[in-house]
């Protein structure tokens, strides 16, 4: 009798493992997908634009030629973007954090704030172009310019560096705060010359991040009106401009063979900008945890 | 006397009464940052405020002009879409159908995928197997948007042309299959969050009856964090509806009532982006319909995002 129940055992339990390891492997072929598709994606575009990565690309106009097309104005233009709307963002967002995290009482004025941010942080960026367009180049009389378009993606990034500058002050053990304030530091004494300094790391890898997310944004600047074809450099912030993703977008819409390849080299400047980013980010947290 | 008033106050009350009688002790410059950096912070963290004020706002105030050109149930009965052609007509439906084909494509692709990833980083993988696909992800989250269009008419449309021989250029199969793709990491990230979250002892008390790995993932973990995962395939969903470039460039520019994923259809994003790049007059009814069917996406995405927030926190099992 025992014995039929110790075989009924051992087969259900190798039944068991059988389903275990075989649903282990469909796991980790799921897990491999996403894997193999950004392998995909970089043989794909590198095959198809890295031997239109020349001088010209750097240096030249777009022109209705793809030989002699190149992404300089998009490249400035992006640059310029990032120029302005870096500092702004900081400030901003930083601002906020610091008050939701240090000043704010835990009253429902608060918890609203706290509640719109997440919620702004999951409005689709063509909604903050809408706004852009009505507001910076409408109502505010800013034209299609570089200064709408970089007020347009301060807003759209400000979720984004609130809410790590929040975890990043978060962070700070509450005995630093209470150190200073032994010395007879005030508040602000306290956050600016305390706080901040020990979770700047933090933070500046939270801009870095939103920067990242801004020098790729295609749609909204397509709103508020970025050109598609800019044979100039902006030389004020009331100038028009383009980006590199509008440009990359501006040669994918071509049916021509040649364009296609023109954007697959766009693609490539704008992936090794966003990788120098990234990398700047890591070495800029490793050198200020040092310091700590 | 004094040793009560020490141990009751805080270290910022003792530092407040002491400058009350010690004027020397700081000079003037500090106390005015004290007094002029609360309303600063304060008025930083309201911008967040009238930003979402500032959207409302402003399709609000457009859409009811558009709506005072064209009836209301005209556009929300309608199933035809031609604002741009005569004869014109303002039915929003075929927008809306295409949007859903890339988006149902989208979560097909992005939740199984995303929530077996969850399942494997969480439960199987070792350290060394995470420390490696958790940047990968990262990575992949952070690529931009018009590189997974490119990747989408460059690289899927042709495998799709190749298996379907009635596939066209642009196609909402290639469209949703890579905007799935954009949105996996998200899929999986916050799925694993809800994993993690899941205290050790329910996992350690299920292998102590006996269980196999994957009857404690199956079994024990997906259900503790059923809410987490729950929210995360609803934002995925919002954000693949919201997605604008990828549909712009591989998803086609014609807006129709179709179930076939290997037609070119048009997105509201998509649409939105159509007009924008034409040189439609300020004030004119075209002009009007980027408002109209950008009210209608911020409405659908934000109702989806608070539905996300309500599953997570409503259904959250505490432990």
């Amino acid at each position: 009798m025992s014995s039929i129940f110790i075989d009924a055992n051992r087969k259900q339990i190798a039944g068991r493992r059988r389903i275990d390891f075989s649903l282990k492997l469909l796991f980790l072929v799921a897990t491999s997908i996403g894997v193999i598709a950004l392998m995909a994606l970089l043989i794909d575009i590198i095959t198809d634009g890295i031997h239109m990565i020349r001088p010209e690309l750097f240096n030249n106009f777009p022109s209705r030629k793809a030989s002699e097309a190149g992404m300089k104005s998009a490249i400035v233009g992006s640059l310029y973007m990032l120029l302005i709307m870096t500092p702004l963002s900081f400030l901003l967002g930083v601002g906020a954090a610091i008050y939701l995290e240090e000043y704010a009482k835990k009253n429902r004025i608060t918890r609203m704030i706290q509640l719109n941010i997440s919620t702004l942080a999951g409005v689709p960026s063509i909604v903050y172009g809408i706004l852009g367009l009505t507001l910076f180049v409408r109502e505010l009389h800013l034209g299609r310019s570089l200064l709408a378009g970089s007020f347009t993606m301060t807003l759209l990034v400000l979720p984004i560096i609130i809410v790590s500058a929040q975890e990043a002050i978060r962070s700070v053990p509450k005995s630093r705060r209470d150190a200073s304030y032994a010395l007879g530091a005030t508040k602000w004494q306290t956050v600016s010359r305390s706080v901040l300094p020990s979770c700047i790391s933090g933070i500046l890898t939270g801009v870095i991040l939103a920067m990242s997310r801004a020098i790729g944004e295609t749609a909204p600047l397509v709103m508020i009106g970025a050109l598609t074809f800019v044979a100039f450099l902006p030389t004020g912030p009331l100038d028009s401009f383009t980006v590199m993703p509008i440009q990359i977008y501006n040669w994918v819409s071509r049916p021509q063979a040649s364009f296609q390849e023109l954007a697959a080299s766009g693609i490539i400047v704008l992936l090794v900008m966003l990788l120098l980013m990234n990398l700047s980010a890591i070495l800029l947290r490793n050198k200020y945890n040092k310091h700590i | 006397m004094p040793n009560e008033a020490l141990s009751t106050k805080s270290p910022k009350q003792l530092v407040n009464a002491a400058a009350k009688r010690d004027h020397g002790f700081r000079n003037e410059k500090s106390h005015l940052m004290d007094k002029i950096m609360p309303i600063a912070l304060f008025l930083c963290a309201a911008l967040s405020i009238a930003t979402t004020i500032g959207i409302v706002a402003t399709l609000i105030g457009e859409t009811y002009h558009f709506f005072e050109k064209i009836p209301f149930i005209d556009f929300i009965t309608g199933g035809k879409w031609s604002p741009l052609i005569d004869p014109k007509s303002f039915g929003i439906w075929p927008l809306i159908c295409g949007t859903l084909l890339i988006t149902v494509i989208a979560c097909l692709v992005a939740v199984p995928i995303g929530l077996a990833s969850a399942i494997y980083l969480s439960e199987y993988a070792p350290k060394k197997v995470r420390n490696i696909v958790k940047p990968i992800l990262e990575v992949l989250a952070g690529v931009p948007t018009i590189v997974y269009g490119y990747f989408a008419l460059s690289f899927i449309t042709p495998i799709i042309r190749g298996l379907f021989a009635d596939a066209g250029v642009f196609n909402a199969l290639a469209a949703g299959i890579v905007v799935g793709i954009m949105i996996i990491p998200m899929v999986c990230s916050l799925s694993e969050d809800a994993m993690t979250a899941v205290p050790r002892s329910l996992r350690d008390g299920a292998y102590a009856l006996g269980a196999t790995r994957f009857e404690v993932a199956l079994k024990i973990v997906v259900p503790a964090a059923f809410s987490g995962i729950v929210a995360s395939a609803v934002l995925a969903f919002s954000r693949a509806i919201g997605e604008t470039m990828i549909v712009t460039v591989a998803a086609g520019s014609t807006p129709k009532l179709t179930a076939n994923p290997l037609e070119s259809i048009q997105t509201m994003t998509a649409y939105i982006v159509q007009v924008s790049l034409g040189d439609t007059p300020h004030g004119s009814v075209e002009y009007g319909t980027i408002f109209a069917v950008g009210m209608t996406l911020f409405v659908i995405t934000f109702l989806l995002n608070i539905l996300a927030q309500y599953v997570a926190r409503r259904f959250r099992e505490e432990y």
